[in-house]
């Protein structure tokens, strides 16, 4: 018995964007972790109620310096990753690869500046009071993802020099370049809640 | 080289798809399987094994509140078991194993040959094993989480709760939250893109619609726990201050986050028990469903709600009673597409010619069973209602309706409907309806007197009560109620072991249903279609048409057929990974961390560490991978 047939050997063997997988499970990770970014960032507003002065007498307004620094470390980040980005949905070897070892330092500057507010910019430790514990968190939490990011591209980075390069680690890099668009939204967001919102509520 | 294979050469494709598909024997390959079939069976055998553990206890319970001034099991161990009961039941039981139905059935149902991450799926095994382990070890040393399933604070906090009780609760929420949250994107994935070609999303079975709405509810509650019970753990182990008043902190903050998991964790769990209802009745009704459109909007329409009505736990807290309001309506609002399901549910078997099997009785139970406890949940939607029967019987009569009929009832239905599919043998009939048979009559007798219970003013969570109180002859009716239950899950588990015993071959599909999981072996192949099916109706089995199948796949790696997100119209192939080690390794060392950081914060970098290591090794290319994708490019 002979069936009638759908051949699809045709069809390419990687995608980029929606059409992949991997984008998709990326994107409900981030789906995830932007929840509970979100739910932190509430807590904070939450416990903000409990208080008549904020932060608390005794704690100073978190200074702007490192935090700015960083800001604008990721934000300039951003367009060597959308260099990325394009051209790995172009399979090219050479732009993804100096551009993810840009990214990839710049990943390291911002981790620096972060210590920076933890250790001094914050100027409250995470026992001192409800106050120190939320701002603790959110930039925990945030810096977790700075991390995670970094490490990825430092990774598909050290594939893509050591080798052998698979088409598929294109797709690797143009996925945590999604990945890396959120850790640059959350940080404006983050930012905006620690550092900005006590100086306007 | 790519080779077109066609149905002549039928023979030749098996054999290469299994030699590319299958997992390697022994051990290793039990360690390293990234099957799905696989995987989900030994979660749905895990999970089963948690469900009697937590059943046990239950029975200790109900011993212990069979009469009056008992003093079996003393007030400190009576708190262990109630919260481990509670724990082991929704954290390691409930969740758990609807996921482990999708895990199993989504591949087969969408046509495809296994989940979009199998490595990932994996390794929430191993994540979800290693946390049910630390849970129940902790409680053998008496070290067992006391605070209930929903460990409040302050009770749960540094001050009341000293000892590391607590902090095995939370960490057992974290392994067991990342395990539910990698099987949800892992189902979310595999249901957008991994759907046979003219499976566009308005023919896709209610049961797959119902594990993505579930899928999608567990991406965006079990944050909600992910950072209540980290700051717990923290406020416990580093003198965070997020629930102490005495610092600025907030203990209703605990009740929101909780609850904002807490109240959509319900419907992860009762979900997919209307999905699987929703593939037993059309088959035993011998039609398709009555209202698709309106089953799948009720299903995204509880999805939403479920997330608007956490509140409703926390009417007994100073909350503005206008913002109390918003959560009565939208808790009796709920009803709504709870109602249309029922209803068509109802006008299916009604509009056709039913044919009674066993898992039809447990789909049938369940709808009377879930009607009752979902009016006594509108009941208490109600605030003055809701104050009078706060943390009484009233309210674990409830949710056990809602959740042993509104669920389990559901799921043992599963289990015998798709039994012949997992272990390619028929379960015994009769033995199926003497387990049903006193499965209900049991459940009955034992959780409906906790109603008027409640309405005596029985609290829950006490280890026992004095004579005067009225309250005897109810608890004795509930723990003999309880004898009764226990022999129907006797009943029904042997009638388990009977079919994996003896059960007579099954066929590739002995209830002729409609669905695609039946058009192929029982138990399926490791590659699960020897061609992929194509689809251009609801009930596939059913259509008179006969579908091409799909070609041009290649057999000899693995190689599965990513399609569009809406129509399913073939989009590209995709090399999918095979069994690793990798998987196992990263959830020890997560398991190592989490476990450490019970003692000290550093746990977090040990485990941040261990975790890159191994994920480097999981990811590290390696140079067969190579070749293939060269070759096929």
């Amino acid at each position: 018995m002979i069936r009638r047939t759908l051949d699809v050997s045709t069809l390419p063997t990687i995608a980029f964007g929606p059409r992949a997988t991997l984008w998709w499970g990326v994107v409900a990770m981030l789906a995830i972790e932007g929840t509970a970014l979100a739910l932190s960032a509430a807590s904070y507003l939450y416990v903000r109620r409990n208080f008549v002065e904020w932060p608390p007498p005794g704690t100073i307004v978190p200074a702007l310096g490192a935090a700015t620094g960083e800001l604008i470390v990721l934000l300039v980040s951003l367009s060597p990753m959308i260099l990325v980005d394009r051209a790995a949905r172009r399979e090219e070897y050479w732009p993804v690869t100096v551009g993810l070892a840009v990214v990839t330092l710049f990943g390291l500057a911002s981790l620096g500046l972060r210590a920076a507010q933890f250790y001094g910019a914050l100027g409250v430790r995470w026992d001192a009071h409800v106050y120190g514990s939320v701002v603790w968190l959110l930039l925990g939490m945030q810096a977790a993802h700075v991390i995670t990011s970094t490490v990825e591209n430092a990774l598909i980075l050290a594939v893509l020099v050591i080798g052998p390069v698979e088409r598929k680690d294109y797709v690797d890099a143009h996925v945590n370049a999604v990945f890396w668009y959120f850790v640059v939204a959350t940080w404006i967001a983050v930012y905006a809640l620690v550092y900005l919102a006590p100086r306007w509520l | 080289m790519r080779r077109a294979v066609d149905p002549p050469h039928d023979a030749v494709a098996r054999v290469e798809l299994e030699r590319a598909w299958s997992t390697p024997p022994g051990f290793l390959g039990w360690l390293t399987s990234a099957r799905h079939t696989s995987v989900a069976t030994r979660y749905i055998v895990t999970a089963f094994g948690f469900f009697v553990l937590g059943g046990v206890l239950a029975a200790l319970m109900r011993l212990q509140l069979a009469r009056p001034n008992l003093h079996l099991i003393g007030p400190d161990l009576y708190n262990q078991i109630f919260t481990m009961h509670g724990s082991t039941m929704m954290f390691l039981f409930a969740v758990p194993i609807m996921e482990a139905f999708a895990i199993y059935l989504v591949p087969l149902m969408i046509g495809t040959r296994n989940v979009a991450f199998p490595r990932m799926n994996n390794l929430g095994y191993w994540i979800y094993l290693i946390g049910g382990i630390l849970l129940w070890t902790a409680f053998l040393l008496n070290v067992g989480p006391d605070a209930g399933w929903f460990a409040y604070v302050p009770l749960s906090g540094p001050g009341y709760s000293p000892g590391k009780r607590v902090d095995i609760w939370a960490q057992m929420i974290t392994f067991t939250e990342i395990a539910a949250l990698v099987a949800a994107v892992e189902v979310v994935v595999t249901v957008f893109k991994l759907r046979c070609p003219g499976m566009a999303l308005n023919r896709m079975p209610i049961f797959v619609w119902s594990m993505l709405v579930m899928a999608f509810m567990v991406i965006f509650a079990m944050p909600a726990i992910m950072v209540s019970s980290t700051m717990l753990a923290m406020d416990r182990l580093v003198d965070t201050h997020f629930f102490n008043p005495a610092e600025g902190g907030d203990a209703l903050l605990w009740q929101h986050l909780f609850w904002f998991f807490g109240h959509p964790e319900v419907y992860i769990i009762f979900i997919p028990a209307t999905g699987f209802v929703s593939a037993i009745i059309p088959t035993f009704a011998r039609r398709p469903i009555f209202g698709y459109p309106a089953m799948v909007l009720s299903l995204i329409a509880t999805g939403f709600l479920g997330f608007g009505l956490w509140v409703h736990h926390m009417f007994a807290t100073p909350l503005p009673q206008l913002g109390a309001t918003f959560f009565t309506v939208s808790s009796m609002m709920i009803a709504i597409p709870s109602g249309i399901q029922v209803f068509c549910w109802l006008a299916t078997l009604r509009l056709g010619r039913v044919v009674f099997r066993a898992p039809l009785l447990y789909a049938l139970g369940f709808i009377a069973l879930f009607v009752a406890g979902g009016l006594t949940g509108v009941m208490q939607a109600s605030v003055p209602l809701d104050l009078q029967v706060h943390d009484s019987y009233f309210v674990v009569a409830h949710f056990h309706y809602v959740l042993i009929g509104g669920a389990v009832f559901p799921l043992l239905g599963a289990l015998l409907y798709w039994l012949p599919k997992i272990s390619g043998r028929m379960p015994n009939e009769r033995l199926g309806r003497w387990g049903f048979a006193v499965l209900f009559i049991g459940f009955n007798l034992t959780f409906f007197p906790m109603h008027v219970l409640g309405l005596g003013g029985m609290p829950r969570r006490v280890y026992t009560y004095a004579a005067d109180t009225g309250w005897a002859t109810g608890n004795l009716m509930t723990s003999l109620g309880a004898v009764v239950l226990t022999i129907g899950f006797v009943l029904f588990l042997a009638n388990v072991a009977w079919t994996l015993r003896w059960g007579p071959p099954a066929g590739d599909d002995p209830w002729s249903a409609s669905t695609l999981e039946w058009a192929t072996s029982s138990p399926p192949p490791s590659y699960n279609f020897a061609y992929l099916p194509t689809v251009d109706d609801r009930d596939p089995l059913w259509s008179p048409t006969e579908q091409p199948v799909v070609t041009g796949l290649r057999t000899d790696v693995r190689e599965i057929l990513i399609t569009d997100a809406i129509d399913a119209t073939p989009d590209h192939r995709q090399h999918l990974d095979g069994g690793s080690i990798w998987p196992f390794l990263t959830a020890v060392a997560a398991g190592i961390g989490v476990i450490t950081a019970i003692f000290t914060p550093w746990g977090v970098t040990i485990g941040a560490v261990l975790c890159a290591i191994t994920l480097t090794g999981w990811f590290w290319p390696r140079v067969p991978s190579g070749r293939e994708a060269r070759r096929s490019a």
